[in-house]
């Protein structure tokens, strides 16, 4: 445990010393609350908030795929890592570093979209529910962070970057994460529910108002995790057999 | 005592067999060469016993265990290779990081004095020079209070100076009591540290012998000249025909050269120069490869270049 706290505090300093990195993930979240929430959300409260979570959805998603999609696959090009696995460590530590790194810069990405929705918008929220939130974000960090590790194991650096930069769009899109609720265009409705980031902005939905879960979303939320789970996981134990066997 | 051994250690990647049927025993307090051209498995010996692969056939074992289990690494050492170290991350930060893998860990200061990088300790390692780098890579490998190093190539790069100081820390620690197994492409370098030399090529040992032994073995030298015609000349190992210039190896390069006087040919622009130990064990092995052929050599006495070809083997890693 304490070996993993010590991977985790060298993989955020790395990414520190290159801070245009932090500023990658945030962006578009940051950028799409300036963009499409402060102008629209107007005096409604309940908009406001439920935009500010999707905006809170997105950018837990972009910087999870990110992160590990990119992250990972740089690490496997550098002799770095085999290097580390002669340290008389597993390779544990170095993956729950890098888990908890993860969550770090997770959070780090959100301030900004906290902070607009809270300066600029309508948007509140109690106590419990920001709570609730929090623990939801946790939640939902699951199936992106999944996903990354997936790219990341899978794919060399050149091609998990523009994977990256492929899938995240579409998810955001598509699950309707840049409408309100129940106003995304009409195919958008129809194929919302069968993306994760659907199931994940309703939870964070739920947790900071009183919306109606939509139990297919959650469904094929949980469907994702598993196949993102099995994917990553075959690609993780790939990797090891191509260089650690 | 027995700090590490492998027995009959084989490792195939696909249909490639990197390594065949490998035997060697390193004893507590042995500073040992392991020379050999690129390709002929040296890394993947070093990989074996570190713990980084698994052997496909045979043993290896380290400090009395399996080098995969995590604690019979604990009182070794390895230098990453330079090109792997964070660059963003300062000196003193990439010796606390892998400190912190270690229980009694040597002084981060201790350490970088030891290898003339103490000034250095504020600097992030992407701007280092080489030759800076493969110092911190060799310092990391000291920092847990090893018994055994395995440096691999350690003073690939380096100028003359920053040679011999880096070896004067491998002797100083071997001095302390220390393991050392060293690879390398360079004899000289193996001639000034080590006592026993293991020789690898394709993957097999060829021999495992003092140095003296072995530099006799390969003391091959290469006679070029540019000739016309040359008639058969007893004591020739092998024949090069390069850009108009014939290189003949030889173990005995006066009885060539008077035989080559006598036998009247007019010849032009002699030249007489070691071999590298590439040259020299194909010949010695009579195992001519493909990439024996065209490859020019300079085995220089105090800076050899990279002479060996590229490591062709596909399914190789990194060199780790």
């Amino acid at each position: 445990m304490r070996l993993s706290l010590v991977h985790a505090r060298y993989q955020l300093l790395e990414t520190f010393r290159i801070p245009i990195a932090l500023v990658g993930s945030a962006f578009f979240p940051a950028a799409s609350m300036l963009f499409f929430v402060v102008p629209f959300s107007g005096n409604d409260r309940t908009v406001a908030t439920y935009a500010t979570a999707a905006m809170v959805t997105f950018a837990v998603m972009s910087t999870n795929i990110f992160q590990y999609g990119i992250g990972v696959a740089e690490d496997r090009a550098q002799p770095w890592d085999p290097y580390l696995r002669t340290l008389p460590a597993g390779a544990a530590p170095r993956f729950a570093g890098r888990i908890l790194a993860g969550l770090a810069m997770t959070m780090l990405s959100l301030i900004p979209v906290v902070v607009i929705a809270a300066v600029a918008t309508e948007a509140r929220i109690s106590g419990p529910a920001f709570l609730a939130a929090f623990g939801t974000i946790i939640i939902i960090a699951v199936p992106f962070t999944l996903m990354g590790l997936a790219i990341g194991y899978s794919l060399p650096s050149k091609a998990a970057i523009v994977v990256a930069q492929i899938v995240f769009f579409p998810l955001a899109f598509g699950g309707g994460l840049l409408f309100p609720p129940d106003q995304s265009p009409g195919f958008i409705e129809e194929i919302a529910p069968f993306l994760p980031t659907r199931g994940a902005v309703e939870l964070m939905w739920a947790a900071v108002g009183d919306f109606p879960v939509n139990p297919l979303s959650l469904i094929m939320l949980g469907v994702w995790i598993v196949v993102l789970a099995a994917i990553a996981g075959w690609a993780y134990r790939r990797d090891e057999g191509r260089r650690f066997s | 005592m027995i700090l590490a051994r492998a027995v009959q250690a084989t490792r195939r990647y696909g249909d490639v067999t990197a390594l065949d049927r490998v035997d060697l025993d390193l004893h507590a307090g042995e500073l040992v060469g392991l020379l050999g051209p690129n390709g002929a498995g040296k890394s993947t010996l070093l990989s074996l016993l570190v713990g980084l692969r698994r052997t496909s056939s045979g043993r290896v074992e380290l400090l009395g265990g399996d080098p995969r289990d995590p604690a019979a690494r604990r009182r070794i050492g390895m230098t990453p290779q330079e090109t792997g170290l964070p660059p963003t991350l300062r000196v003193g930060e990439v010796v606390d990081f892998v400190s912190a893998h270690y229980a009694d860990p040597v002084p981060r200061a201790e350490l970088l004095g030891r290898f003339g990088i103490d000034d250095l300790a504020r600097r992030q390692t992407g701007g280092l020079s080489g030759g800076q780098k493969r110092r911190l890579a060799v310092a990391l490998a000291f920092v847990g209070r090893p018994r055994l190093v395995f440096l691999d190539e350690p003073t690939t790069g380096l100028d003359v100076t920053a040679r011999r100081e880096l070896w004067d820390g491998i002797r100083q620690f071997h001095a302390d009591g220390g393991t050392v197994l060293l690879s390398s492409h360079y004899l000289e370098e193996i001639e000034a540290l080590a006592h026993r030399v293991v020789v690898l090529g394709r993957g097999r040992v060829l021999a495992d012998d003092s140095v003296t032994a072995v530099r006799d073995l390969v003391g091959v030298r290469r006679v070029s000249l540019v000739a016309p015609e040359l008639p058969s000349l007893p004591g020739v190992r092998g024949v090069e025909r390069i850009d108009g210039v014939t290189h003949l190896l030889t173990t005995d390069a006066d009885q060539l050269v008077r035989d080559l006087v006598g036998s009247g040919v007019a010849f032009s622009e002699l030249e007489i120069r070691p071999t590298s130990l590439e040259d020299a064990f194909l010949a010695i092995t009579d195992g001519a490869g493909p990439e024996a052929t065209g490859t020019p050599v300079t085995v220089g006495s105090d800076a050899p270049s990279d002479a060996v070809g590229s490591d062709t083997r596909p399914a190789q890693p990194a060199d780790v």
